[in-house]
């Protein structure tokens, strides 16, 4: 009673922090909201360049997750599941991109995939294959920045799901392939898509990275958020106007999303 | 279709070490405590895990041979197995559960729903095709995956405690059931339990496991009328006491001696029924031959009786009635005398 406050029952030195954290998560978003330039939202929003900066980081975001869950599954199982040595180094060296800066990661991509990159200089040589400053080049760098996400959450939901039932399906006469795609892929299937909405809301707002190793050329590798970096140094309600265009597609993918697969895996 | 195995497994603390023979249409319990490395033993059987040495070989066919460096994955074993918790697939509708091992086998969609369905029909599950695992009460569940286990006709069945995760009255139609459909089935059968009810009403022969190794084998009858080890006499509610027989007394290597009706030598075990010890509070009078001072220190009570443990230089357990138990004012820590009539001692070599 001395301790708790009557109806909430959280403590003050509990209570007082935790509402300064909201405050400071949500006035940022209020402020956007606020300072919006309501009535001239129409002629921002179809200004040259907006369509095209969000249709570029739309469909550069989405193929970045496809290429997290097609190599991001297979990695998060053979960490799961397998029993090969130095799983966890393995485990460690995928988590690396979560804690490095991303302009770090953009030039260590440019060290790899660059001009005079240990794999880019084989690639332009041999195929004439150029990569930087491409829609490309975006794609990777996303990827690069926002499998991990996808590779830990999938992770986690192997080996949350009891493996017992691999057991089962290899008593049914199931080799690995068949128990993979027929039982372990649908048993772990919300916390697959919790980890592609993570992995793809991660790559829709990558900008270190991108800027770094793609560049920011109209077109073909300004994404949105390199848009709104820029137009805040020229033209400050159109970045609120930006802000905002990412703000509302986060925002809608995360509540459209939840509704329909994700009650169950994002508490 | 028979097993033959002979099996090693050394993981940890266990040290597993078990012979078997299965023939065609016979079911083998084994039966243990926990720990005693039943569900290892299963494991390699089902092909989940290779055994450390040994061979296991099914109608002659050997799915493992340690010497020889065979190892047949268990997808492509001929196995049916029912596990404790059922574990249906969650994702799929209970036909699909059921038809899933016809469907890896490469039987078409359309002879596989009709297998399906007709097995469930066979273990009451009539109609159930369509809906899913999580609808199905634990012994319609249980049910489910014994048809899973049957569907593809295996030449080995094999039960990990399948009646363990069901409520008591459930378990005892489930049993009734499962009875049957053993009955019926033409293959090998392993159950692992440590219920030796389930033992008792499901398989033809006992294996007792203890440790890693067998310690006792025979019908269920002779298990629990002769039971060899402790473990396997308080599964069966016997009190075994080991001894040296001596005409008409068995000298007991824990010290005292117990009257018996046959003339014995030698090593031998007696076995006593707790309904046959009988208590009082002081030294009764008459003749019975075998009176111990003992010690109450456990009182459970077991239907209309009480079963009470004793300790003392013959430690014993006896079940009375809740009525004497109350009229003798009995509480643990009490001082009893306990008689038994030497005719009610089963006395047989060790």
């Amino acid at each position: 009673m001395t301790r708790a406050r009557e109806g909430t029952g959280i403590p003050a030195p509990l209570l007082v922090p935790a509402a300064l954290g909201v405050a400071f998560l949500v006035l940022p978003v209020a402020a956007l909201l606020i300072r919006t330039p309501w009535s001239d939202l129409g002629p921002q929003l179809t200004a040259p360049g907006v369509g095209e900066a969000l249709r570029l980081s739309l469909v550069s975001a989405t193929l970045a997750t496809l290429l997290s869950l097609v190599l991001g599954v297979p990695l998060a199982w053979v960490l799961a599941r397998s029993r090969i040595r130095g799983r966890s180094v393995l485990r460690a060296l995928v988590t690396v991109p979560l804690v490095l800066p991303p302009v770090v990661g953009g030039v260590a991509l440019f060290l790899v995939l660059g001009r005079q990159g240990i794999i880019g200089s084989w690639l332009n040589d041999a195929f004439g294959i150029t990569i930087p400053f491409t829609t490309t080049a975006v794609v990777i760098a996303e990827t690069f920045v926002a499998m991990p996400f996808l590779v830990i959450s999938v992770e986690g939901a192997l080996r949350a799901a009891d493996a017992r039932f691999e057991d089962v399906a290899a008593t049914l006469g199931a080799d690995r392939w068949t128990t993979f795609r027929r039982v372990t892929l649908p048993l772990v299937a919300p916390g697959v898509a919790a980890g592609a909405v993570l992995c793809w809301a991660r790559a829709l707002g990558e900008f270190g990275a991108t800027i770094t190793f793609a560049g920011n050329f109209p077109g073909t590798t300004q994404t949105m958020p390199l848009a709104v970096y820029l137009a805040l140094q020229r033209d400050p309600e159109a970045a609120i106007v930006l802000s905002l265009v990412l703000l509302a597609v986060s925002l809608g993918t995360l509540l459209l999303l939840r509704d329909r697969w994700l009650g169950r895996a994002v508490p | 279709m028979t097993l033959d195995a002979s099996v090693a497994v050394r993981r940890g603390s266990l040290d597993l070490q078990l012979d078997l023979a299965v023939a065609d249409g016979e079911v083998l319990a084994v039966l243990g405590p926990n720990g005693a490395g039943k569900s290892t033993l299963l494991r390699v059987l089902a092909g989940l895990l290779r055994p450390d040495d040994g061979s296991v070989a099914v109608d002659g066919q050997p799915w493992d041979d340690v010497p020889a460096g065979t190892h047949l994955p268990a997808h492509r074993r001929a196995l049916g197995v029912v596990f404790q918790d059922a574990l249906l697939f969650p994702h799929l509708s209970v036909g699909e559960n059921v038809g899933f091992g016809l469907r890896t086998r490469g039987m078409p969609k359309r002879t596989r729903h009709e297998a399906a369905v007709g097995w469930l029909e066979r273990v009451g599950l009539a109609g159930l095709a369509d809906v899913r695992p999580a609808q199905l009460s634990g012994g319609q569940a249980q049910r489910a995956a014994l048809a899973r286990a049957l569907v593809g006709d295996p030449a080995l069945l094999l039960l990990d405690e399948p009646l363990s995760a069901l409520d008591a009255r459930t378990r005892l139609v489930v049993r009734a059931e499962l009875r049957r459909h053993l009955a019926a089935f033409g293959g090998s059968t392993v159950l692992v339990t440590h219920d030796p009810v389930d033992a008792m009403a499901l398989a033809d022969r006992v294996v007792v496991v203890e440790d890693g190794r067998a310690v006792q084998t025979g019908t269920p009858a002779e298990v629990s009328r002769r039971p060899r080890t402790d473990y396997v006499a308080r599964l069966v509610g016997l009190s075994l006491l080991a001894g040296t027989g001596d005409g008409g007394v068995v000298r007991l290597d824990a010290g005292g001696e117990v009257a018996v009706a046959e003339d014995v030598h030698g090593p031998v075990f007696a076995a006593v029924r707790p309904e046959s010890v009988a208590l009082y509070l002081s030294r009764p009078d008459g003749s019975p031959r075998n009176v111990w001072p003992a010690t109450l220190v456990g009182a459970t009570p077991h239907g209309a009786t009480v079963r009470c443990e004793l300790a003392g230089e013959v430690p014993l357990v006896a079940d009375v009635t809740a009525t004497a138990f109350a009229e003798l004012g009995l509480a643990p820590g009490a001082d009893v005398w306990a008689t038994v009539k030497a005719s009610e001692v089963a006395v047989y070599a060790r």
